[in-house]
């Protein structure tokens, strides 16, 4: 895998996780280095999303490791786990800013939470936070007045606030036109090379992620099914990779859900 | 149905343990909230400033309907001086605290619920968590404490309205004498045993209330029907839970 000759700042080995009997991951090996910039992919309920609040500590692996920055995040108690925290950001699918707070607020919860700053640096930071994703002429409005595109990057200004050494993405591009799309998608690159970060990406993008992102990962049914480099991706013959990435309607992914043979349900009883 | 209602009452076994651990929760991370008292004083504001105006309007029209319904009553005896005492006893002992429950339950428990809710609904209390800052000590914490202050205060505001009401239409309309309404009621009224029982109602009250109402938005299935199902739940609960506790509370301490 290519790595950037940097360290290993997100390791899962084998982790596997499950709700009760209902298996939503198995086996999963993944590596993220420092310098980064990773996606992963996968159809709606393949497990995306779980593996990202694994390696956030949201949730705990039924089996395996899951590593960030060394430390094994299923043996952290609440303190260290909020420790290990700090030093992450996350963006939520709809940005998740708090509503009864402005954009300054939004940006600067962070801050005025755990750093303990005189006012005026508080707020140079926050401008340049916001400087950074163009929207410091918006630090006074609030999140209702933003569109889909705005909110998610003032939540990008709030993720890195504390400049993180590790940025996750859940779907950053999802419901976005397509300016805000590549910008979203740009801002993600350039703020991950300017902080010298690590991000992982959840996505379904994938024209979007394969021009932005280091490596990818697929995932389907709760395993990773392929993996490389965009360009490895691009020429990949995996039948799964081709799917996806051509987004055709059948294939590895049927399009038909699984049911008894139409002719038998046709002609049989009504059953509700 | 038999298996229904097992079903039932494990859950509700279930959701008691939950709010348990989560009073727990609130108490042990309550520290946090107060070193930042801002948090608390903004809860009280929108939980007891806010709910001020249907406070002091119902606890008026309370005092009231006791001035009359206690005047037609006592003049029958030729007692009618004793209106004050009435009007007061019932107040402080009773409506104050359980009808000021009540509405807070239905203005400021829904509002909480609401909040809480749709803050979890819009991922706002995962990213918080993610950003370190645990949502119980910053989110829940200020609003259990804001709601828990408030309501011993508005139940006092209710009751004094409702004294006042009680005179409006005892000595104001009706002509029953001044000096023997407030008198008999001055002799009557025991500060600890009459009016700090009341206080001590309205406390616990609060502290139901206010439990509810947080726990209920705090554990709300995050959808828009789900939202709407714990506010509904925390207002019937709360009902339940004044009601139930003014019987436990009365038979305690007006035992005569």
């Amino acid at each position: 895998m290519a790595n950037s000759g940097q360290e290993a700042l997100v390791d899962l080995r084998q982790v596997r996780f499950a709700y009760g009997d209902r298996e939503i991951l198995s086996g999963i090996d993944l590596t993220v280095h420092r310098g980064q910039v990773v996606a992963i992919m996968g159809g709606s309920g393949c497990g995306k999303t779980t593996l990202l609040r694994l390696i956030g500590g949201q949730l705990k692996a039924s089996a395996g490791t899951v590593q960030v920055a060394g430390q094994d995040i299923g043996g952290l108690n609440t303190a260290q786990l909020y420790a290990l925290r700090r030093r992450m950001g996350m963006l939520f699918q709809f940005g998740a800013l708090f509503t009864d707070m402005s954009v300054f607020d939004n940006v600067a919860f962070p801050l005025r939470e755990h750093a303990r700053l005189p006012d005026a640096m508080l707020r140079d930071l926050v401008l340049m936070k916001l400087q950074a994703v163009g929207l410091r002429g918006g630090h006074a409005l609030m999140p209702s007045e933003l569109s889909g595109g705005m909110a998610r990057r003032v939540a990008l200004a709030r993720a890195i606030a504390l400049d993180p050494m590790l940025i996750m993405y859940d779907e950053p591009f999802a419901g976005l036109d397509p300016i805000s799309l590549g910008v979203v998608g740009q801002l993600i690159r350039r703020l991950n090379d300017a902080l010298g970060a690590a991000s992982i990406m959840v996505t379904h993008d994938v024209s979007e992620s394969l021009s932005i992102v280091d490596y990818v990962y697929f995932v389907s049914d709760g395993r990773i099914v392929a993996k490389g480099t965009p360009d490895e991706i691009r020429a990949s013959k995996d039948d799964f990779v081709h799917q996806f990435v051509n987004a055709e309607p059948d294939g590895p992914v049927p399009f038909h859900m699984k049911a008894a043979p139409i002719g038998e349900m046709l002609m049989g009883e009504v059953k509700r | 149905m038999i298996r229904k209602l097992g079903a039932m009452v494990i859950d509700g076994v279930w959701r008691l343990g939950f709010a348990s651990r989560f009073l727990f929760l609130l108490l042990r991370y309550s520290g946090q909230s107060f070193l930042r008292l801002h948090l608390t004083l903004r809860e009280i504001y929108f939980s007891g400033v806010l709910s001020l105006l249907i406070i002091l309007v119902s606890g008026l029209f309370v005092g009231l309907v006791l001035g009359l319904q206690g005047y037609e009553t006592l003049q029958r005896y030729g007692s009618s001086e004793a209106l004050g005492v009435l009007v007061a006893l019932s107040l402080t002992r009773e409506l104050g605290p359980v009808v000021a429950g009540l509405l807070f339950a239905s203005r400021a428990g829904s509002a909480v619920t609401a909040e809480i809710g749709l803050m979890k609904v819009t991922e706002q209390l995962k990213a918080m968590d993610m950003m370190a800052v645990n949502p119980i000590a910053r989110v829940a914490a200020p609003r259990f404490w804001g709601g828990v202050i408030s309501m011993p205060i508005l139940a006092a505001l209710f009751s004094a309205m409702g004294i006042l009401g009680g005179w409006l239409i005892g000595v104001a309309f009706i002509g029953v004498d001044d000096g023997a309404f407030w008198s008999q009621m001055q002799a009557a009224v025991d500060i600890r045993y009459d009016i700090l029982n009341g206080v001590i109602k309205s406390f616990v009250f609060g502290v139901a209330v206010s439990l509810i109402a947080v726990f209920e938005g705090y554990d709300c299935v995050p959808t828009a029907e789900g939202v709407s199902r714990a506010i509904t739940r925390t207002v019937v609960s709360s009902a339940l839970a004044i009601l139930a506790l003014d019987f436990v509370l009365t038979s305690f301490m007006f035992r005569g």
